[in-house]
């Protein structure tokens, strides 16, 4: 089957992008258009912020204590002015969700990017040294996999709390939570990487380009690491749904990155004191947004694992 | 046989070394321990007194020395925030955890496996496909957000169920229960339907899987042919045979349990370890995290050798695969 040609559309970039098999099998699917449109969406909302947030929320001038838990709009007492509501300090909902999606969606990325670049490198290091150095890291993988990731990045958290001074620690918070994370997930890449490169290492390209005398390091990173990038695609996709969760869990645990940046899962915990007293959409309108983005993100995460698979075609 | 046993041991020893030095190292870094113990008014020479008496003037590896033994002991020395014995808080708290996360256990075990097996057997019935929606809703809702919509609902709204605690406890000797009353059986509701969602869905499509692929089989098609009912042949053959990779990733499991209780604990406010680790990071009560972190760890590492050498004993497959890649990592 051929591609459609997407009418009118320019050539070059984007023409290759309209009529590559990823697009088509894009639109094949109305969930999968449904959640990359979401994840766009909410992408464009959470960067845009600064511009197209109805109210700067870091700007104490513009805080109104007065209108502090005014409801969403649909329910009695609601103001036009606060589409979704306000919370305890009168500060617009939505736009405490659009800035909090930054931190959330900086962080997920920040932590993607951290265990895939340690995961990469070492499961190229493995799959294409191995012996001793491919045992030890393998050892180590299986240790670390035998844990739970939320349970890694909690101690994480908790040694650097202990073992870093207090004011120093609220300064490095934001990097102890990418750091945190991204130890906790870099195995599943570290895996996968080791096993193509160990396939990938007997065939004739890799031979003869050593056999030419190129320094392995160029080997591993200029010829084999292209061949192994599908799938790791695909883990860094479903990584970044993870990475967020695990954010907003500890954040809402009260360990993950400082209340002068809250995230979603700190806009949730600050909610979850009001539920009782009926102000219910300061916790639920940021949970609905994560829930949204985490589960927009997993089923392109699963759609790209689909496409990119030969088999399945 | 002796050697895989030996060699598992060995890996175990290792870990637990490796915790326990990490959590050691705690202490050094965290400041002068000296100082967390006494006041502004105390002298100088009573300082080196009372660190000579500790033996903390003594080289690293021997002060480690003495945490291991200490720590072989159970003890963790006192708490810095609640001034008790780090041992007794916890014996204090394991019940609550260990109550909770037995029935979260026991919930996704005995939901878990009937909705597989069911959605396996009639894949295309509609009750089927809501099942396998709401279990992708189940991966995608973290755990607190369950947890708050559960409380929103039957705690805000409908005010049938207690949202925090653990009602009335019962004391059997060191144990407190919550099973022996009714409004301790009440509060436990919220809190293990939370817990054990995630992997109420998760043994759901393990077993589903299992059944698919097992019911295409040879001897499924050849006790069909027997003439056995469907009864016999659903239950008495294949779920059996789906039975072996189940029963170890519930063992791997019920160490995800108790990691994710801490943070149903800190949600329903139970009283158990979870909430007294996540105020101990809080607090940075180094004594608690240094307790917490070799005892996990201990729990995992047991977790995990029981679990291989179960595989060990029930799949003798497994014995010659494990073999081969040991083989091919060292070439």
């Amino acid at each position: 089957m051929t591609a459609p040609a997407a009418p009118g559309s320019p050539p070059g970039l984007l023409r290759r992008i309209f009529d590559s098999d990823l697009w088509y099998s894009f639109t094949r699917s109305w969930i999968t258009m449904g959640s990359g449109i979401c994840v766009l969406l909410l992408v464009v909302g959470a960067l845009g912020a600064p511009v197209l947030a109805p109210h700067d929320t870091f700007d104490p001038a513009t805080l109104k204590l007065m209108d502090a838990f005014t409801p969403p709009v649909w329910v009695e007492g609601g103001n036009p002015t606060y589409l979704i509501g306000t919370d305890n300090q009168g500060r617009d909902m939505l736009s405490t969700i659009m800035f909090g999606m930054r931190i959330s969606l900086l962080v997920g990325f920040a932590a993607v990017l951290f265990s895939l670049v340690l995961g990469v490198g070492l499961g190229l290091v493995a799959g294409y040294l191995g012996g001793t150095i491919d045992a030890l890291i393998m050892r180590v993988a299986d240790i670390k996999l035998a844990f739970p990731a939320i349970l890694i990045a909690l101690l994480v958290d908790g040694v650097s709390r202990a073992a870093l001074p207090r004011d120093m620690h609220d300064q490095l918070a934001l990097y102890v939570v990418v750091f945190a994370i991204g130890v906790s997930n870099w195995v599943s890449y570290a895996r996968t990487v080791r096993g193509t490169v160990m396939v990938e290492r007997g065939k004739d390209y890799v031979q003869a380009a050593r056999v030419i005398g190129i320094h392995p390091a160029v080997i591993m990173v200029r010829h084999v690491l292209p061949n192994v990038m599908g799938p790791v695609l695909v883990i860094a996709t479903l990584g970044l749904a993870l990475a967020i969760l695990t954010e907003a869990t500890l954040s809402f645990l009260g360990v993950g990155v400082p209340p002068t940046q809250p995230s979603l899962g700190t806009l949730i915990r600050n909610g979850n004191d009001y539920l009782f007293s009926g102000e219910w959409w300061i916790a639920i309108f940021p949970g609905l947004t994560l829930v949204v983005l985490a589960l927009s993100v997993n089923l392109l995460g699963d759609w790209l694992r689909d496409a990119l698979n030969p088999k399945l075609r | 046989m002796i050697a895989f046993i030996l060699r598992r041991l060995m890996q175990a020893v290792v870990v637990m070394l490796t915790v326990a030095l990490i959590s050691f190292a705690l202490f050094n870094f965290a400041g002068d321990p000296i100082n967390n113990m006494v006041g502004q008014d105390v002298s100088l020479a009573d300082r080196e007194r009372l660190r000579e008496a500790l033996g903390l003037n003594q080289p690293f590896w021997v002060q480690f020395g003495i945490f291991l033994q200490n720590a072989l002991q159970g003890d963790f020395g006192l708490s810095y925030r609640l001034g008790r014995p780090v041992e007794d808080l916890i014996v204090e708290r394991l019940p609550a955890t260990l109550e909770l996360s037995l029935t979260a256990a026991a919930l996704a075990v005995f939901i878990g496996i009937p909705l597989g097996v069911y959605t396996g057997l009639y894949r295309d019935t509609w009750l089927s496909r809501v099942f396998l929606t709401a279990s992708l809703a189940g991966v995608s809702l973290p755990t607190f957000l369950i947890g708050i919509l559960l409380i929103l609902i039957f705690s805000v709204e409908l005010n049938v169920l207690p949202s925090f605690g653990r009602g009335e406890t019962v004391e059997i000797g060191w144990w407190t229960t919550g099973f022996a009353t009714w409004s301790g059986i009440k509060a436990l509701i919220l809190p293990s339907i939370t817990l054990c969602l995630f992997q109420l869905t998760l043994i759901m499509r393990l077993v589903r899987a299992e059944m698919m692929e097992v019911l295409r089989t040879d001897y499924i098609k050849f006790a069909r042919a027997r003439g056995l009912p469907d009864r016999k042949v659903h239950f008495g053959h294949a779920l059996k045979n789906t039975l072996v990779p189940v029963i170890t990733v519930i063992g791997l499991q019920f160490g995800s349990i108790v990691a994710f209780a801490i943070i149903t604990e800190t949600v329903f406010q139970w009283p158990g370890m979870g909430l007294l680790f996540i105020q101990a990071v809080n607090f940075v009560d180094i004594p608690i995290l240094a307790a917490y972190l070799v005892l996990i760890a201990l729990f995992f590492v047991v977790i995990n050798l029981v679990v291989d050498l179960l595989y060990y004993f029930v799949d003798p497959r497994l014995r010659v695969d494990r073999t081969a890649a040991g083989g091919e990592a060292t070439p």
